[in-house]
């Protein structure tokens, strides 16, 4: 299908595919194998400017203001993770979580938080993470317990992240914490800390069923002392700039989605063709054939529901809390469905670690998962439509 | 020149279009249509047209007139380029000058052989054994080892001064460096890489045939009006004479102008990296692994089939890439042609960028644990299984069967 | 430092199939790419510039369409590209390609180094890098793996042989030809692409070169091709399935004699 994509568009999409199958593809096996960060492919990466991509010119980035507006780049950040995950959904998501980390001090930030910190973020030199999830506040983000106690010019942090994307490897971290635990979640804000500050460490690095290239791990918070320059936002605001980070994030993760599903599809479509059983090629059963049509259809209608989702964002559509979700659930539930198919259709040597497809199963669980759990999701799109139906 | 097609002539056939290799030929409304841009005047659809359809001019014999170029007819003899590294005559020479043997007798005319070097009368002698009828010897010790320019000088020196009609060197590393220059220094032709040679019997020219497009097309190609016809020759396609102690020859030494060994590039050093292993461009058989090693360790297993079969070991780029093997090792597209006897590939699914490397091998033995891999379209025996269990069974086998023909 | 690489845009191999009805290349929807060993010589060319600064200029001799290949080397980083393109060019072989190349060149003004790859994917060759250095007369040193050092016009190389490799000393002006050992090329970068995308690429044909054209391609060329067929492709022979002690046993009994 053609998505009328602008000619840097097309060029992005073909950086990226052409980084996916000459740097990631021979050596992702081994990657998912040893669980290294593949801190070679995010340097090049950032020296194909794929990190500036969702960041204004003016702080370092390639995407261009409109009216005085940031706009735009969500779709272009799609289309490069799209193209990464065919090769690796693991990569793909050290790639994309930058993004998320970046998203929150593009939206809140203020002028010289942006001039401090988005110029080595566009230039890839340093990566970006988001802290959230903690033991005992997944779905529930309200129940997080890490604090933020003012003190004077600074702010001291205590508590633990968990399951946090880049955990370690990043440099820039965005962290919610309470500031007000009377207020629940109004009373949560966002900072940025940078690694390294005094009272911020590392704990457990996750072994994980699949995006085993990319690194989560645990953030520990031992009276963390950062400057109040550094709060995102108003105290108060953290939740808010958490659901509009989301919002403008959750079609990367559908992207990585459908990314994984087509890259799985690919190979099955290969396979099937070299494949022969009772004397001919098993893409000449009907039966086949069948699985491999709904796959590609399924696909074709994710990207169709991503795409746009991304165009709205990019047009500066306020409220797209409702397609966001949409696009992270369908993709999502669309790449396991694909990817367990490619599987089967693998037969026995889809089950076995020696072929790439069941990497593709593994990596396709976590996006069902990570930023909202596709009930979460379904959640927000409920809540949208009863809001809707009222007004 | 050019190239047309003759419109009342042409029906359409098609057939030009299959025949063209740049994909230049369309048929438009029942007529052959040539795109310019992609044509290359190669004749191939001039030969394929059964109607005499397309017309490519040639140019006349150019360079006619010229009489500072000495006639074609002035120029008699089969040289063989003799390289030599540390002092030995490499195992290509002979493969060649047996060749040239052939060539000879079909044009009435001697081999001689030339040799750059420092103190090599034996080999001179071994080269006359191996086929020469005269061997022009240039000793110097600053000739020792290979330096692109006092070679390129000395071999256009003597070329120019004998006339040989045609001239062969080996398409190694050394040859495919000095022959070029040396060809472009004369004002002749050279092809390069030739797995074909022959003597077009009416016109008594050398016919050089060599795989392009990775070995998907084969090209005969000719040097028609300029002399010597040069051609660099690849390993293995031709065998060598025994060599016949009998056979008598005339070793001429040449005295070289100073001037034609001075070089602006100086050799400081040569490192020799392949310890313990066959250099794999000259082996007889070849153990390669690919993907399906696992592991740069699992290599191992290789070197103790290579060495009961006194076998080289080679490498798929994929394996190369994930660092089991170094680079030197690569058989295929970006690494090195082979072309042994017999190519063992381990675990080698067989992309075609392998294949091109490998598939004029004699025989080939793929064990692959895919039925489906592609390296089994093309080998001559093919085990389906598991490299790990299948490679260690072959050397204990291997290393059986020889002990015995040894001892009986 | 005044670079200047030499490239060719070549079918990409990778997808050349053979249909089996004609036994002919399929050549319909290939596409063309930059000869995979230019690749090496473009980013030795980059590298060089980031180490002695300079500039680096990269032509390419081929049809009109291979403005895609120069422009792709503009991506990555070179600073100018000429294309030679010439109807008079059709035809040419190895001499008459180093002729234009080195005419060219000649013509290009002062230069330090240039760079080619080894050989070109689809003609296999290698004579054009050493054919360049000959009309040039300039020394060269093929199949370079490393350029380890380049200091007051002396550079120092290592040159890949079937052994191992050699270390040569030589002043620039010099030629080198390089092997995929020598580096990664690197991706370009979507700024690189862009500029890319407006950059003016030097068109030159012999007028602009001041060559004649009775020198050049099929009359400049001693070579000619007179018969081009696609060889028989190599069919499959026995497939062993089974207990590895009897299928290894039979594979040895087969190949016995050519050991």
């Amino acid at each position: 299908m053609d998505y009328l994509l602008t000619e840097e568009q097309v060029m992005i999409k073909e950086l990226a595919a052409r980084i996916a199958e000459d740097k990631i593809r021979p050596i992702a096996a081994e990657l998912d194998k040893t669980e290294q960060f593949p801190r070679e492919i995010i340097n090049i990466l950032a020296q194909s400017d794929l990190f500036a991509i969702f960041i204004p010119e003016e702080f370092g980035g390639t995407l261009q203001l409109q009216d005085g507006r940031m706009v735009g780049g969500v779709l272009d950040l799609c289309l490069a993770t799209e193209e990464l995950s065919k090769a690796c959904g693991g990569v793909a998501v050290c790639y994309a979580a930058s993004a998320l980390g970046t998203f929150p001090i593009l939206i809140y930030g203020t002028q010289e938080q942006k001039k401090k910190y988005l110029p080595s973020l566009a230039k890839g030199e340093k990566l970006a993470a988001f802290g959230l999830t903690e033991p005992e506040a997944g779905s529930d983000a309200s129940a997080i317990k890490t604090t933020a106690k003012k003190e004077g010019n600074s702010y001291i942090l205590n508590g633990t992240k968990h399951f946090i994307t880049n955990g370690a490897e990043a440099e820039i971290y965005v962290i919610i914490a309470m500031t007000d635990k009377s207020k629940g979640a109004r009373g949560a804000s966002a900072f940025i800390v940078e690694k390294g500050t005094p009272g911020f460490s590392f704990g457990k690095k996750e072994d994980k069923m699949g995006i085993r290239a990319s690194i989560t791990s645990e953030l520990i918070f031992n009276d963390c002392k950062i400057p109040k320059e550094n709060l995102l936002g108003k105290e108060g605001m953290g939740f808010i700039a958490t659901m509009r980070t989301f919002d403008m994030s959750r079609p990367g993760v559908a992207a990585q989605a459908l990314g994984i599903a087509q890259g799985a599809l690919d190979l099955t479509v290969r396979y099937a063709k070299e494949r022969h059983q009772f004397g001919k090629s098993i893409s000449s059963f009907q039966g086949i054939q069948w699985m491999l049509s709904d796959m590609a259809t399924q696909i074709e209608a994710a990207r169709a529901l991503v795409y746009s989702t991304a165009r709205m964002i990019d047009a500066g559509r306020g409220s797209v809390a409702k397609e966001s979700a949409m696009a992270k659930l369908f993709a999502s539930d669309t790449a396991m469905r694909v990817t367990t198919d490619c599987v089967q259709i693998f037969g026995g040597y889809g089950y076995m670690r020696d072929y790439p497809i069941e990497k593709y199963m593994r990596d396709a669980k976590i996006t069902q998962i990570y930023e909202g759990t596709n009930q979460i999701q379904r959640n927000i799109i409920a809540l949208q439509l009863i809001k809707e139906m009222v007004k | 020149m050019s190239i047309k097609v003759l419109i009342d002539k042409c029906t359409g056939c098609n057939l030009c279009v299959k025949s063209c290799p740049f994909g230049a030929i369309r048929i438009i409304n029942k007529k052959a249509v040539i795109e310019l841009s992609q044509c290359t005047l190669c004749g191939a659809c001039v030969t394929a047209c059964k109607l005499a359809a397309i017309k490519l001019d040639k140019p006349a014999t150019e360079l006619a007139g010229n009489d500072k170029i000495p006639k074609i007819d002035d120029y008699n003899g089969i040289w063989v380029f003799a390289e030599q590294k540390k002092g030995k005559v490499q195992p290509v020479v002979f493969e060649l000058l047996s060749k040239a043997r052939e060539l000879a007798e079909r044009l009435s005319t001697e081999v001689s052989a030339v040799l750059l070097g420092y103190q090599l009368d034996d080999e001179a002698q071994n080269l006359i054994w191996q086929g020469a009828d005269k061997v022009y010897i240039v000793d110097n010790e600053r000739l020792i080892n290979f330096q692109d320019e006092p070679y390129t000088n000395i071999l256009t020196a003597l070329i120019k001064k004998y006339r040989p009609q045609i001239v062969l060197s080996g398409a190694t590393s050394i040859g495919r460096s000095l022959i070029s220059r040396v060809a472009i220094k004369i004002h002749t032709g050279l092809t390069a890489d030739c797995t074909g040679l022959d003597i077009d019997p009416e016109k008594k020219i050398l016919l050089q045939t060599r795989p392009a497009f990775g070995g998907n097309i084969m090209a005969t190609i000719i040097t028609p009006n300029h002399r010597p016809q040069m051609a660099t020759v690849r390993h293995k396609v031709f065998p060598a004479n025994p060599p016949d102690k009998d056979r008598k020859g005339k070793i001429i030494r040449e005295e070289i102008e100073d001037g034609h060994i001075v070089s602006r590039a100086r050799l400081l050093d040569i490192v020799e990296e392949l310890e313990s292993t066959v250099n794999l461009t000259e082996a007889d058989i070849i153990v390669s692994g690919g993907r399906g090693m696992g592991d740069g360790k699992n290599f191992a297993l290789l070197e103790e089939l290579a060495k009961v079969l006194n076998a080289a070991v080679g490498a798929s780029r994929a394996a190369v890439d994930a660092g089991w093997m170094p680079y030197s090792h690569q058989v295929g597209q970006t690494g090195r042609t082979v072309c042994p006897k017999i190519y063992i590939a381990c675990g080698i699914s067989g992309q075609i960028q392998h294949l091109v490397g490998m598939q004029s091998s004699k025989v080939i033995i793929a064990i692959n644990k895919d039925a489906d891999a592609p390296i089994f379209k093309i080998a001559t025996y093919g085990i389906v299984g598991d490299l790990f269990e299948i490679v260690p069974a072959l050397t204990k086998r291997f290393k059986e069967i020889l002990k015995s023909s040894n001892e009986s | 430092m005044e670079i200047i690489v030499c490239i060719k845009q070549v079918p990409e191999t990778t997808e050349v199939k053979i249909n089996p009805d004609t036994n002919t290349l399929i050549r319909e929807g290939i596409k063309s790419i930059i000869n995979p060993f230019d690749m090496y010589a473009i980013e030795e060319g980059l590298r060089l510039k980031e180490r002695f600064g300079g500039r680096v200029r990269v032509i390419s001799m081929g049809p009109p369409q291979a403005e895609s290949a120069l422009r792709e080397a503009i991506s990555m980083g070179c600073d100018e590209a000429i294309l030679l393109s010439d109807r008079a060019f059709a035809g040419s072989d190895t001499w008459a390609t180093s002729f234009v190349l080195a005419s060219a060149i000649k013509k290009m003004g002062s230069f330090d180094i240039i760079l080619c790859g080894k050989q070109a994917s689809d003609g296999d060759t290698a004579q054009v890098g050493p054919g360049i250095s000959s009309h040039l007369d300039i020394p060269q040193v093929t199949y370079v793996k490393k350029i380890e050092s380049i200091d007051n016009g002396i550079s120092r190389v290592e040159r890949m042989t079937e052994e191992g490799y050699e270390v040569i000393e030589l002043p620039l002006p010099a030629l080198f030809t390089v092997v995929k050992e020598i580096n990664e090329p690197r991706i370009p970068s979507l700024r690189g692409m862009m500029k890319a995308r407006s950059a003016k690429i030097t068109l030159w044909g012999i007028g602009e070169i001041g060559i004649e054209s009775a020198a050049v391609g099929l009359s400049g060329s001693p070579t000619r091709v007179v018969r081009i067929f696609t060889p028989p492709p190599r069919k499959g022979g026995q497939i062993f399935h089974g207990e590895t002690s009897e299928v290894v046993d039979r594979l040895v009994q087969l190949v016995k004699d050519e050991i």
